[in-house]
């Protein structure tokens, strides 16, 4: 056992004598302990703002990823009636829903994890409890816009 | 004028533009629901008109930058070699640019 191990061993156990351990803390280096890393996401227990910011990020690329599609079916509906029909059409498919109400969560999480996070740029609900609350707030409200829009689609 | 978006400006941008496209797209999805266009003609019409195509221009524009400092954030973190972060950047900065040119001259162009 090295020098080093039986130093976090004897710390580990409460520490035999305070003051001998205590000393030779001078002689080791502080960081030579291993820090714990552990940051498997799917297995540490996030607090619920965590979550939040997470799927604002996640929701953002997925709405940036959909900015050409948006553009081109702005560009098609504007062309000529035809092209209107196309949209109209292809909006209203089966196959087309499922992306949509997805686009719609996505837009929905990101705008109001954004006006939460604008708030606490002012420093509104930035305490523990508000900021809890408002996470909850978000990512249900998020959830719960997204079944309206599958609700109205269907 | 510096173009390059960091730091406080960066934080700026993206917070101007996020006030800008919320009150659009608030603005838009209200005006689809109270009154959803019947047909090719009326949408077009009301996309035309000089208030809306301007808005919606400006709201591309907000959204174009909003989505530039969000993607540039996001390759930061996860783009690590600079062989890849490089081209990556590009990439989107191109696509951007070109949306952005594309809607320009859709907007511009009606009637």
């Amino acid at each position: 056992m090295s020098e080093a191990n039986r130093e976090r061993a004897s710390d580990a156990q409460g520490g035999a004598t305070p003051g001998a351990g205590e000393s030779r803390r001078f002689l080791v280096r502080q960081d030579a302990a291993p820090r714990v890393v552990f940051l498997n996401l799917l297995q540490i227990q996030m607090p619920v703002g965590a979550l939040t910011s997470i799927l604002h990020r996640a929701s953002g690329v997925l709405l940036a990823l959909a900015i050409p599609v948006v553009a081109w079916l702005l560009a098609r509906s504007l062309r000529d009636a035809n092209g209107y029909a196309d949209v109209a059409a292809w909006l209203a498919s089966p196959a087309v829903k499922p992306v949509a109400i997805l686009w719609t969560w996505a837009l929905a999480h990101h705008l109001l994890a954004g006006i939460r996070h604008m708030l606490s740029d002012i420093d509104a609900g930035s305490r523990l409890h508000a900021a809890r609350r408002s996470a909850w707030t978000v990512n249900i409200a998020g959830v719960a816009i997204a079944l309206l829009a599958a609700g109205a689609l269907w | 004028m510096r173009l390059v978006l960091t730091g406080l400006r960066a934080w700026l941008v993206q917070r101007v533009s996020a006030v800008y496209l919320l009150a659009f797209i608030l603005f838009f999805i209200g005006r689809l629901l109270v009154a959803p266009p019947q047909d090719f003609v009326s949408w077009r019409a009301w996309v035309a008109q000089p208030a809306v195509a301007v808005a919606m221009l400006a709201a591309f524009a907000a959204l174009l930058f909003h989505a530039w400092v969000g993607l540039r954030d996001v390759m930061l973190d996860y783009v690590k070699p600079i062989a890849l972060r490089a081209p990556a950047l590009a990439l989107v900065a191109g696509a951007l640019i070109g949306i952005g040119l594309w809607m320009l001259r859709l907007l511009s162009a009606l009637e």
